[in-house]
Formats: structure tokens, C-alpha cells, sequence
């Protein structure tokens, strides 16, 4: 649309039509103060803050809801208008507590910064203040109505931007009080979206009230490590007795793809590292009982035993199972140290889509993945299988809200009525049976609907038009669950042609460990070990096929495999059996807690986890991001560091396995000068051009370096990423092969309350189990 | 949860009155409080699930009208103004007058269960200043006499 | 049930079929009942909204916008069902005039929102009845009823080939439900919020579709107004203010009532005519001239004509029509506290100034009669309402601020009377402040 000309302050703006005036202003710099106003939720004009004068109009407007107008002329800072404001804060001060010295959002408060701005402070109520008391609304969640300031913004994000309508506004005047749905608790999603929109310190997080002052804390905007959607999570750290203690986990850093969002998980799901259970010391098996050791006595053992395997029964009898929550620099490095160093091909990890499949479907098909941003922009929607509201709460949030905002329409093809429903223009339900891989063949083909694939009142009729409507629609985005496999990727993705596509998988890296080739038969790039391809050049590569995870279980049974690498997971919990109970196999794991998997073995090495390294993740749409450390917790090392120190203990040479002391020699000292402390911009701008030097063997960034040079589809900008952007990989140049014997894709089935071992030891999420008596499975996978 | 025939009755009438469900809220509410004394949880959940709302939403609602209450009352509610036309001549002595006849402040109710007493807003009667509602009668150019009297024959049509 | 009260300066239009039986349909009929509408099914949309425009008829409901002009607004178009609504929530202190029409003549306002309809090609209308007036609903139920059972509602009224519903709904106690679009709200089932404007009613309204409000007796003014011409409905009153008025007179007076006077008529004559002056031999403190949201005048500011355009020449409101007379035996500190507890009562709690500011000046107002006053309150109490005023989200913050502003600045003196820890200088011989608050 035509911008717009209009005068604000004296100078000249353009907007387009339809602009509200407040971001009309902000557009150019000019700050209109509001407390109800929050972008992209319903106007309220509440507040009354955001008051300014347009020539013409009698009485003062609210920049919120008055829309730009050609020739508009507009006064946003005045005398009146400073009045106007100021005296909006003084009333609110009147019945507000003042209880600033030990409110959570001291500091950090908009009504603090606002009586900071207007003046306000100087108090003319003398009156007695309406009290209520404090109330617990979740395990997660606490009211201070006192506090609050009713911009209503808790209840059009619960509502509008969640769609789960849990907060309401009661009673009327003075007495008007936010209220949760049960009364006097929550029954929601625990997103804590409330607290994080809240301007004041009125809606508080059970996981983190009373902790610390928010300026004793270092802010560290990194990756979540929950699920594949990759959001960004602000890691509020403090110096603690065993390093650097996660205190806090919101969103404060809004940077990320996840925008305003962050889930119960992103939020609250830290805790599990500063859990007591932590592992922060070496065990060895020492007379059948795991022992506290040196890391020094661990490499040394591990290192003399992989060699001896490896020496005396050949790399096939070792064998090695990655994680889908380490970094793609671990997974990468995974995966060469294993073909490397250990000379095996026996790698897996624990699949839970078919990123073969759908990267050989993609081959040669430039533009055709979509990234998580795409989904709040595409005109048109179709969903097949998953319940992202559980399983992928980003992905549901995009998707609702560009339903919402933009009138995205949406197709959902499930077998059960998912919440997602509510959202869709069609929803289709199919048979439990695999109805959903039934419909991609009727989809795909000219066939009539088979009977048992419509449910509850999905007619034939219906599935045809469907069909019909996905065929024609343009710039269509199309995201499916693990229900599609195999051949049924193929299909879908040559029956629409004209789509773009997200294949989802439940761990927060599943997609780069996949990318990565912690596969049997597929190296990173999804390049067969039967192929050729630059990696094979550089790396050199055992030629034949490994095994996978069963199979692998099977040799220790069988006594074949005589050394098994575990990295962050636990295959011995998910899979529920213990091939090792009888087997001499020498069991490596290297996990944050005591797992299954871990208990049984001969070498136990305690991890850092993702929110305690650097390096890159990979979401489930291919976004890749980077991950900062943030906390520390002493006696634990990075995956990465214990790669290179076992290959180290092997006698491998680590400059054949990292990259590291390359780049360009700066003098490191040449941009400080006098105002030590500023940051060094010389270094900053090597490191975005990947040229800073990587001087240790244990920088992941030398790995990176690889990773961008030979895997298909990672050479994005490296400064984009550096500066906390996502950038979208590809799937069209990847080697294209499809696994020989491709492994079982098994879901994790976590919903939005379980991650896996994480959440097993995270008390924030427990505590919301129990609050919403839910079960989470016996035994978590990964 | 159960309603009288005539509740029913008026509820099918009233509901195609409007576009949308949820407009026949505020009424549907009313009459359901007349009939059940007040709008318990279990009038909350009932007209929630016929309106399509959550009990959140009916709540919100009720909150917001002074009429509506979720807790019980007494069978007559006496509803003394005490607004300007009504204070200058003499509401607030009538309210004080039932208070103390009947030995209950503002918003409580008798033991017997008979009377509940409010102060309330403009009720409309201001050119017949005092005046006041028991449940939806008016009483209006009222004396601490006259609102004995009422009160007693409340009190005598609760004996029969 | 409310007693009807006349003197011969009335000019009776509105209440010309008062207290005649006419809620009874026969009977309406015969004192030319459902005339109106079918003169307005003959007229163009357009005629009869100049008939009314020409009418100089302004809102009975407080503001006395130009309802002519109003239903012009109304966009000929549209895509979406338009509607009328009656305003028939009459909570404003002081005022108890829509009361009567329903109870005397309830098929008038049927055919007044008929007529609407007609002129802004609406096809159903809703009349709106607040809560406490629940045996108004009865008999208007009975009467929307009765014009059903005539045809006179429903399809093809009185044989014209036109379709036209009416329907009644139901307050349940809230002011603010008065403010038009708070008014729709809940009507839509809602909480009394008012909306965001614009978009005006006339365009978005009811259910999002094009919306003509209009109070009781405005659209009870309407078939006389069609009936008996607009050049004859315009010359009763002064120019640009047409027709009668029902004052509702109440407080000091020894004959307080509703009396339909024209418009423009003497404020004084009115308190001490047709009222009947101050009983007990006192005299005249202030008087509210349009219900509490009104200014107040003083004793010597009365001498003035009640229409709109005079009273607000001098510096109030004629709004509601409720003329609300305080003798020299009130305390005004008192009365101003008792508007303001209405106010912090009535509050819908939506925005800062209007939630915050009515508690604040209730609660100041409070302690300073009750002797705890401090002389800068005075100062903040007017600091607050000025304020308050022409910020608010909706008039509600300003109906509560000028009249709080008025005391202060008319009544300065008695304020300061107040002060040091005086009693009340009025307090009345065992008068109460408190309730017995009992467990
Ligand atoms: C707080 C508030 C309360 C109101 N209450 C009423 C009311 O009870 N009855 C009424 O007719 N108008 C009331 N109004 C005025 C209406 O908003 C609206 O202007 C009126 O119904 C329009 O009708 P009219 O043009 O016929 O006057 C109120 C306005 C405000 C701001
Ligand atoms: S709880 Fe917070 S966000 Fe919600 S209305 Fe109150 S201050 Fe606003
Ligand atoms: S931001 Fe405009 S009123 Fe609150």
C-alpha cells in the first residue's frame, strides 16, 4: 500500500496506510509510552499513556488506536501531554505497593521506568492502599494483584496468542482483578507468556521469584534445548560455588525465531542442570561397582581400551551412538571420530524422522524446505500428523497466529482431533491405521478416498475437495510428522510440487545429528559411505555399511561388538533391554546423570549439557542457529572436548581431526587501545569472517569451519549467524542417499510437560505433572 | 443441573433472539439466579456448556453486574438507595433504620434466612426519593415507618 | 406503580397517554397508536429522516446529539444486518423518565424503533431494559407480544410487504452498560467495556453491523414527531432544541415528579413551580441540572432556560433530564461523596484514570468528611479530576470528574469548613456514617 505522509514532532514521516500512529512513531524513532499496547494483540486503550495531540481533534488521542491519516499532524511531547502521563502514573502509583526492593521485576519494570520518565514519584495519596493477598495459580505461576496494573496484555496473550483463554478480568472498577480459569488456579499451558508480557512484577515464575536482583544476573540469549523448533531462550546465570548457576530462563531476548514465544519448556526446563543428581565426576567400574575417578584415569582407560578393540578386532566390533541434543559440531566430530579414529561405520542415533527420505526427495529442489519463519508468513497451511501444540509449541504458535494476523488458511489431516483444529479451515480426520500415510497416497494418486480414511463426519466428498484445494493452492507450506516415512516422503512431496516443506523430529538437534551422519550407511550431507564426495577424499572412510543401533544391541548379544561410545543418550532406557547384562563389551557413556544406559556401563564421564557449550544447533526446519554458553557447572566437560581427548588418548593426531590453528595470526592485542573493556571489534570481525584464528584443538568454531566447507547446504552466512540470527540451511545439494536399512524412526512422544531425560530432572516440570496429574512414560527416551 | 419448565421455556424463546449464543447471556443468568437464589458452580458450568463459553468467560460476566451474585442470599433482598435523590431526603436513615431493625449491615443476610440487605445504586426512583427494591417491588416515598411495615408483611407472606 | 404527578405548564406529548391504560394494545390503538409507523412505511428512509432532522430532536440520553443526523450516519449500504437499539438502561442518578414511558406506554417505543428501522433499513431492533426494572420487562414482553399477534411485528408489518423484529433484553445492574457502546457489549453477552472509536456504531456495530442507539424517549418522541410534523415538534422548544422534555424532578422540593415541559423552560420556575419550591422553609443550595453527572448550580445561577444549548452556556449539562434540588440543610461535601462512591462504584474498571481516579476522590472524600481533611486535599481532589477529564476512555471518568470539579470550585467555603478536624457542619442528630457491620 501507498505510504502515507504525516507530521509528528515537526518532522515530515511516511507510513502506510493503516499504520497505527504509535508504531508510525517508533518507525522513526519517536517513543510514545503505553503499557496496554502490545503488538500484534487486540487494542485496548487502557492505559491512557500513549496520549498525544492530532491538530484538529479537541481532546488528546491515544497514539494506540488512532490510525495515520494523510496530512495527519501530530504533537507526541508537550506540556499537556507530559501531564497527561504523569498523571496516569501517579494514579496508578496511588494504590500500587511500592514493595519495588524486593519485587522480582525491580529493575526491570515498565511502571519504574515510566515514574522514572514522568516524574511521578513524588506520592499525593494518603488514602490506605487495597490489599489482596498473593496467590499461587501454579506450580509455575504467582498473582500479586496488587501489582497489577490491568493492561490486560496476560489475557490477550493467554487468549488470542495461545489460544488458551485461561485468564479472564473480574469484577469491575477498582475491584477488577485478572483471574485464572479454575478459580483460584491455572489450568493451561504453562507457557508463562503472562509473566513474561507482564510490564510489572504482578505475575511472577514460581521457578525463579526471589532468586536473585535481575541485575546480578549475565543474560545469555541461546538455544533451547528442549524440542526441534529451535527458539531462543534468554538464560539469566550467576556465579555460584560450582560455576555458573542457570537462575532464570524467559524471553527477554526477543531476537530469536521464536519472536514474543517461548513454552513451559524454553522457560522453566533449565533446572535439570543444577539438579543433584548432576554427574560432575568420572565413574569407572572398578570390582562391579562405579567408582569416582580422574578425568585423566578416564581417557587413559577408554583411550587404551577403543585402540586395543579396534587393534585386535577391527572397527566393526566398536560401535557408537550419538545424541540429538549435542551440538552439530560434536555430531559432525561424532561421526569423523568414529570413521577415523575408532574405523567404524557402526553409528546411529535415535531417529525420530525421516531425514533421509525427505532429503533425498528434495535433491535438486532449490527453495523447497521452509524455514520456522515461513510459517507465520504462508498464505496456506497444510499439517499432516503430530500435534505440534504438543510436540512442537513454536510451530503451533506460528501457525495459529498467522491464522490469526494474516488469515492463513489451514489444512490439518490427523488422526486424532488435535487442538490445532480450532485454528483450521479444513480439518480432515483419518484412521488411526495410518491414515495419515492413506492420505498422502490418495493425495498423490488419482484415486478415490478409501473407506476407513475419513472419521467423525470427514466425508469422502470432503477428502476429495481437500484434495483438490492442496493440488491448486499457491505457495502452499506443507509440515509433517513422523506418521510420514519412506516412500510416503516421496510421494507427498512429488504429489505438490509447488510447496515448500518442514519434516518435524522431536529433539532439540535431531535435525543436525541427522545432517551431521550419525548414520550407519550415510555420512554428513546424507552422502552414502558407497558414494564419493569430497568428505570421503578428506576423511577416508571404512567402506562398508555399519550397524545400526539394533543390530549393534544384537553383536553385543552376540558378543561381536566389544566396545560401545554412548553420547547424551540412552538407547538401554528407551528400548527398554539389555543386551550388555552378559556381554564383556566395554560400555562408554558420557551423559549428565546416572541414565539406564549409563548405570550398566564401564566408563561413566559427566557432560556439560547445550546450555553450557558453544557451537550451532539445527531446528526441525533446517534453521541453523547459534548455541552460547551460559552456565557452567564444574567437573563436567563438553562433548566436544571429550571426542578430541579420547582421540588424544588414542595417540590420533587431533590437527587430522579439528581444523584448528588455521585462519589468519591477528595481534590479538592491535584493536584494545586505551578503553580496555570496549569490545574488541578486530577480533569480532575475524570471527564473523571465519578467519579468527583457531588456536585450541577444542574450539568448536574450527569445526564449524568444516561443516560450512563440506557438509551441502551449511555454507550460509557466518556472520548472520554470529550475530544471533537463524540462517536457513538446504537440502538440494546433499549427497541424496537413502539408508539401506534404514533404522526405526521412533517418535519420543514427549508432550508439553516431558523431555525426556531432561525433563526426568527438571523439578519446574514435574512440579507442573503433578499440579496437571499427568503420566509421563516410565522410562524417558532420550 | 435443573430448571423449571417456565426457565426453559423462556431460555429456548430468548436464545434464536440473538446472532450469537453467548447474547442471551446476561438474561439467562438473571432468571436462572431468581430461580436458584444464586448462580452456583453448578448454574455456572450448566449455562456455560449451553452458551459454548468457558465457566472462565461466565464468571468474568457475572463479576460484572452488580445484580449478579455467587453466593446465596436471603429470600428477600432488600435494596435500599442511598444516591443523591435519594440521600437528601432521607435514604440513609431508612438503610439505617432496616440495619437496625433487622440487626445486619450491608450485604448480609438474616439468620433466618429471610432478608439480605444491600445499599444500593439509582434505582430509578428518584422523584418518589426514598425508595428502595425488595428483590424486584418497589417501595418508594419512603418512612422508617412504612419500611416497617413492608418488611413485616415480607415477613408474614415468608410464614404462609 | 410510580405516581404520576401534572401541572398546567406541561406540554404532554411523550407522556400524552399516561397513565390511560395504553401498555394495553386496544387501548393504544385507540389514542392513534401504530399511526406513525404506517405513515413512516409510506415515507422514503430519507424523508423520515429529514422529518426528524427537521424535528431539531436531540438524544434524550444525555449527550442531545441531533437524532436526525445520527440515523443519517448510518452508511445506506452494508454488508452485514443493521440494527436499532433502544437505550432503556436509565441508571444515571436522578433520573426515572424512561421508567415511566415503559410502564405507561411501551408500544410507543416499539414504534419508535420501528421507525427507526425504517429509516435506516434496519429489520429487527432490540430494547433494552436495565436489570432492577424487571416488571417494565413484563409489560414490555407483553407488548412486543401483542404487536406480534397484530402484525404489526414480525413479516410483512401492517401488509406493507416489510419484515421487521423487535426484541427485549435484559440488564443485570451496571451504569456504565448505559454508554452505548458498553451498551452493545453486553447485550452481545459481554462485560460492560466500552469499545474503541471509531469505528462509530452507526458503522460497526451490534454483532459488527451498522447500529442506530437512541434512549427511551427519544424513540418514544418519534411517532409524534412523524404524526404531528416536524415543524410542529421543532417550535415547542427554542430553536435547534425541538420538542418537550421529561424532566424528572427529585430531591428538596415539595413536589418533586416527571413533568413533560418543553424544552427551554425556566429552571427557576421549574423548582419553584412546577415543584412546588423547597419544603420546611429552606432554601436553595445547588441543584444538579441533568443528573449526577451534570455540574451543579448555584442558588444564583438558576435563572436560566433548559435546553441544551443554554445550560451548557452556563457551564453545565441539560443531560439526562434529572433536576436533583439540594436545600440548604445538605452538606455538599456529603453529596459530592456520595456522586463520587457512585462513580468508584460504577466504574467498569477498564481504563487508568477513571478505575484509579473515582477510588482516589472517593476515598479522599471519605476521610475529609469524616474530619480528616487536609487542605491540600482540596487541591488534589481538583488536581485529580482535572486530570481525569477528556482522558478517560469513556465519558464515564468525565461524568465523575465535572461534577467534582463544580463543588470544589462553587462550594470552596463549605470544603474548608471541613477542615481541622471539624465535624461535619450539617451532620444531622444521630445520622449514620458507617453501616453496622455485622460477622
Ligand atoms: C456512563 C454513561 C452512561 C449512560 N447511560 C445512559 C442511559 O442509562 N440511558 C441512555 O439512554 N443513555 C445513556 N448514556 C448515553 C448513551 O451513551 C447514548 O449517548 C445514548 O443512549 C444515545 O441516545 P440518544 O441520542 O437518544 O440520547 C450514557 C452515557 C454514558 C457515558
Ligand atoms: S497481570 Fe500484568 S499483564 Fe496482566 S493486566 Fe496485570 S499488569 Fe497487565
Ligand atoms: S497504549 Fe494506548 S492506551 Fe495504553
Amino acid at each position: 500500500m501507498a505510504d502515507l505522509t504525516l507530521t509528528v514532532d515537526g518532522k515530515k514521516i511516511a507510513a502506510p496506510a493503516g499504520t497505527l500512529l504509535i508504531e508510525a512513531c517508533k518507525n522513526v524513532g519517536i517513543e510514545v509510552p503505553s503499557f496496554c499496547y502490545y503488538p500484534n494483540l487486540s487494542l485496548q486503550g487502557a492505559c491512557r499513556m500513549c496520549l498525544v495531540k492530532v491538530e484538529k481533534m479537541p481532546k488528546l488521542q491515544t497514539a494506540c488506536t488512532t490510525v495515520v491519516g494523510e496530512g495527519m499532524v501530530v504533537t507526541s511531547d508537550s506540556d499537556e501531554i507530559r501531564q497527561a502521563r504523569k498523571s496516569m502514573v501517579e494514579m496508578l502509583l496511588g494504590n500500587h505497593p511500592l514493595d519495588c526492593p524486593v519485587c522480582d521485576a525491580g529493575g526491570e519494570c515498565e511502571l519504574q521506568d515510566m515514574t522514572f520518565s514522568y516524574g511521578a514519584a513524588e506520592s499525593k495519596f494518603m488514602e490506605a492502599k487495597n490489599h489482596k493477598d498473593e496467590q499461587q495459580w501454579s506450580p509455575v505461576v504467582f498473582f500479586d494483584r496488587p501489582r497489577c496494573i490491568l493492561c490486560y496484555r496476560c489475557v490477550r496473550v493467554c487468549g488470542e496468542a495461545m489460544d488458551v483463554w485461561a485468564l479472564g478480568v473480574q469484577n469491575r472498577g477498582v475491584s477488577s482483578v485478572i483471574a485464572p480459569n479454575k478459580q483460584d488456579h491455572l489450568e493451561c499451558e504453562e507457557c508463562g507468556m503472562c509473566i513474561d508480557i507482564c510490564p510489572v512484577g504482578a505475575l511472577t515464575s514460581g521457578a525463579y521469584r526471589y532468586k536473585t536482583r535481575p541485575w546480578e544476573m549475565k543474560h545469555v540469549g541461546t538455544i533451547c534445548t528442549h524440542c526441534g523448533d529451535g527458539c531462543k531462550t534468554t538464560l539469566g546465570v550467576r556465579r555460584s560455588d560450582t560455576g555458573m548457576e542457570i537462575v532464570r530462563g524467559d524471553n527477554r531476548d526477543k531476537s530469536g525465531t521464536n519472536s514474543d514465544f517461548l513454552c513451559i519448556k524454553g522457560r522453566y526446563g533449565f533446572d535439570f542442570a543444577n539438579h543433584e543428581y548432576r554427574l560432575t565426576q568420572p565413574l569407572i567400574r572398578k570390582d562391579g561397582k562405579l567408582s569416582p575417578a580422574t578425568w585423566e584415569e578416564a581417557f587413559e582407560l577408554i583411550g587404551k581400551k577403543f585402540a586395543e578393540v579396534r587393534d585386535r578386532d577391527g572397527g566393526q566390533a566398536i560401535g557408537v551412538i550419538g545424541s540429538t541434543r549435542t551440538t552439530n559440531e560434536e555430531s559432525y566430530l561424532l561421526s569423523k571420530f568414529a570413521r577415523l579414529v575408532l574405523k567404524t561405520n557402526n553409528v546411529d542415533h535415535h531417529s525420530t524422522a525421516d531425514f533421509p527420505a525427505f532429503a533425498a526427495a528434495l535433491r535438486d529442489k532449490p527453495e523447497a524446505t521452509a524455514s520456522m519463519a515461513d510459517v507465520f508468513a504462508a498464505p496456506a497451511i497444510l499439517l499432516i500428523g503430530n500435534d505440534p501444540t504438543e510436540q512442537h509449541p513454536l510451530l503451533a504458535y506460528q501457525i495459529r497466529n498467522n491464522v490469526r494476523l494474516h488469515r492463513s488458511r489451514l489444512y490439518v489431516v490427523n488422526s486424532r482431533p488435535i487442538k490445532l483444529r480450532r485454528q483450521a479451515t479444513v480439518f480432515a480426520q483419518v484412521s488411526e491405521d495410518n491414515g495419515e500415510a492413506a492420505f498422502v497416497d490418495f493425495l498423490s494418486k488419482n484415486n478415490p478416498a478409501p473407506e476407513p480414511l475419513g472419521m467423525s463426519g470427514t466425508t469422502t466428498g470432503v477428502l476429495e475437495k481437500l484434495r483438490e484445494t492442496l493440488r491448486s493452492v499457491k505457495d502452499l507450506l506443507v509440515v509433517f510428522g513422523s506418521e510420514i516415512q519412506g516412500i510416503s516422503v516421496t510421494s507427498l512431496i512429488a504429489a505438490l510440487p509447488q510447496a515448500k516443506f518442514i519434516c518435524l523430529a522431536d529433539y532439540a538437534n535431531s535435525r543436525g545429528a541427522a545432517d551431521m551422519g550419525l548414520y550407519p550407511d550415510l555420512l554428513p550431507g546424507y552422502h552414502a559411505i558407497a558414494g564419493r564426495s569430497p568428505l570421503h577424499e578428506e576423511w577416508g572412510v571404512p567402506d562398508t555399511a555399519g550397524l545400526p543401533t539394533s543390530e549393534m544391541f544384537t553383536a553385543a548379544k552376540e558378543n561381536k561388538l566389544k566396545a560401545l561410545y554412548v553420547v547424551g543418550s540412552n538407547p538401554i532406557g528407551r528400548l527398554n533391554l539389555n543386551p550388555f547384562g552378559f556381554s564383556k563389551a566395554f560400555l562408554v557413556v558420557q551423559d549428565m546423570f546416572l541414565t539406564e544406559t549409563a548405570a550398566i556401563a564401564d566408563v561413566v564421564l559427566p557432560a556439560a549439557n547445550a546450555y553450557e557449550k558453544t557451537g550451532t544447533f539445527t531446528n526441525t526446519c533446517g534453521d541453523l542457529q547459534l548455541v552460547k554458553k551460559a552456565g557452567d557447572v564444574s567437573g563436567t566437560k563438553a562433548d566436544f572436548e571429550v571426542i578430541v581427548r579420547i582421540a588424544d588418548a588414542m595417540g590420533f593426531d587431533i590437527k587430522k581431526l579439528i581444523p584448528f590453528g588455521g585462519g589468519m595470526h591477528a595481534d590479538m592485542g592491535q584493536s584494545r587501545g586505551a578503553q580496555s573493556g570496549e569490545a574488541d571489534r578486530h577480533a569480532v570481525w575475524l570471527e564473523m569472517h571465519g578467519l579468527e584464528p583457531k588456536l585450541s584443538p577444542l574450539d568448536p568454531m574450527a569445526i564449524l569451519d568444516e561443516i560450512q566447507r563440506l557438509v551441502p547446504g551449511y555454507d550460509v552466512s557466518r556472520m548472520n549467524l554470529l550475530a544471533g540470527n537463524s540462517e536457513h540451511t538446504r537440502l538440494d545439494k546433499t549427497g541424496a542417499a537413502v539408508p539401506q536399512q534404514p533404522g526405526p524412526i521412533l517418535p519420543a512422544n514427549d508432550t508439553l510437560f516431558t523431555s525426556g531425560t531432561l525433563g526426568r530432572y527438571s523439578r519446574a516440570l514435574n512440579s507442573v505433572i503433578e499440579a496437571h496429574e499427568i503420566k509421563p512414560a516410565e522410562v524417558a527416551a532420550d | 443441573m435443573k430448571f423449571s419448565d417456565e426457565f426453559e421455556q423462556r431460555f429456548a424463546e430468548m436464545v434464536p433472539h440473538y446472532p450469537t449464543k453467548r447474547s442471551a447471556l446476561v438474561p439467562t443468568l438473571l432468571y436462572a439466579q431468581d430461580e436458584v437464589g444464586f448462580l452456583s458452580d453448578d448454574v455456572i458450568a450448566e449455562i456455560a456448556a449451553r452458551l459454548d463459553l468457558t465457566e472462565l468467560e461466565v464468571r468474568n460476566v457475572i463479576s460484572y453486574y452488580s445484580m449478579l451474585t455467587t453466593k446465596p442470599r436471603g429470600k428477600f433482598n432488600v435494596q435500599v438507595c442511598t444516591n443523591i435523590s435519594c440521600m437528601v431526603r432521607g435514604g440513609e436513615e431508612i438503610l439505617h433504620h432496616c440495619a437496625t431493625k433487622l440487626g445486619i449491615g450491608h450485604k448480609h443476610t438474616t439468620a433466618d434466612g429471610l432478608f439480605t440487605l444491600e445499599e444500593v445504586e439509582c434505582i430509578g426512583a428518584c422523584s418518589w426519593a426514598p425508595a428502595a427494591q425488595v428483590n424486584y417491588d418497589f417501595h418508594e416515598n419512603l418512612t422508617p415507618e412504612k419500611m416497617d411495615g413492608i418488611l413485616d408483611n415480607y415477613k408474614k407472606k415468608a410464614m404462609q | 406503580m410510580a405516581d404520576l404527578v401534572s401541572h398546567p405548564d406541561e406540554v404532554r406529548v411523550v407522556s400524552r397517554r399516561f397513565g390511560q391504560g395504553a401498555a394495553s394494545l386496544e387501548r393504544y390503538l385507540e389514542l392513534d397508536g401504530y399511526k406513525a409507523v404506517q405513515k413512516a412505511l409510506a415515507m422514503e428512509p430519507d424523508a423520515i429522516i429529514n422529518e426528524v432532522k427537521n424535528s431539531a430532536l436531540r438524544g434524550r440520553g444525555g449527550a442531545g446529539f441531533s437524532t436526525g443526523m445520527k440515523w443519517s450516519f448510518v452508511p445506506k449500504q452494508s454488508a452485514k444486518p443493521k440494527y436499532v437499539l433502544c437505550n432503556g438502561d436509565e441508571s444515571e442518578p436522578g433520573t426515572c423518565k424512561d421508567r415511566l414511558i415503559f410502564e405507561h406506554d411501551p408500544h410507543a417505543v416499539i414504534e419508535g424503533v420501528i421507525i427507526a428501522g425504517l429509516a435506516v433499513g434496519a429489520t429487527s431492533g432490540y430494547i433494552y431494559i436495565r436489570g432492577e426494572y424487571r416488571y417494565l420487562s413484563v409489560i414490555m414482553q407483553k407488548a412486543i407480544r401483542d404487536a406480534y399477534a397484530k402484525g404489526f411485528l414480525g413479516k410483512n408489518i401492517f401488509g406493507s410487504g416489510r419484515d421487521f423484529e423487535v426484541y427485549w433484553h435484559g440488564g443485570a445492574g451496571a451504569y456504565e452498560v448505559g454508554e452505548e457502546s458498553a451498551l452493545m457489549e453486553s447485550l452481545e453477552g459481554k462485560r460492560g467495556i466500552p469499545r474503541i472509536r471509531p469505528p462509530f456504531p452507526a458503522v460497526v456495530g451490534l454483532w459488527g453491523g451498522p447500529t442506530v442507539i437512541n434512549n427511551a424517549e427519544t424513540l418514544a418522541s418519534v411517532p409524534h414527531i412523524i404524526l404531528g410534523g416536524a415543524d410542529w415538534y421543532a417550535k415547542l422548544g427554542p430553536p435547534k432544541n425541538g420538542g418537550t422534555r421529561l424532566f424528572c424532578l427529585s430531591g428538596n422540593l415539595a413536589k418533586p415528579g416527571v413533568y413533560e415541559l418543553p424544552m427551554g423552560y425556566s429552571l427557576k420556575k421549574m423548582i419553584y413551580e412546577v415543584g412546588g419550591g423547597i419544603p420546611d422553609g429552606r432554601e436553595l443550595k445547588a441543584v444538579v441540572p441533568g443528573g449526577s453527572s451534570t455540574p451543579c448550580l448555584t442558588s444564583d445561577e438558576i435563572d436560566i432556560n433548559m435546553d441544551f444549548d443554554s445550560v451548557a452556556k452556563a457551564g453545565s449539562m441539560l443531560g439526562s433530564g434529572g433536576v436533583v434540588v439540594v436545600d440548604d440543610a445538605q452538606c455538599i461535601v456529603k453529596f459530592a461523596l456520595r456522586t463520587m462512591k457512585f462513580y468508584q462504584h460504577e466504574s467498569c474498571g477498564w481504563c487508568i484514570p477513571c478505575r484509579e481516579g473515582t477510588d482516589w476522590l472517593k476515598k479522599t472524600l471519605q476521610r475529609f468528611h469524616a474530619g480528616g481533611g487536609l487542605k491540600k486535599d482540596i487541591d488534589n481532589m481538583y488536581y485529580l479530576s482535572e486530570n481525569m477529564l477528556g482522558r478517560t476512555f469513556c465519558p464515564l471518568g468525565d461524568a465523575a470528574a465535572m461534577p467534582t470539579m463544580g463543588f470544589i470550585k462553587k462550594f470552596r467555603q463549605e470544603f474548608e469548613d471541613h477542615l481541622d478536624g471539624r465535624p461535619c457542619p450539617y451532620q444531622k442528630e444521630g445520622a449514620i456514617e458507617q453501616l453496622p457491620v455485622m460477622a
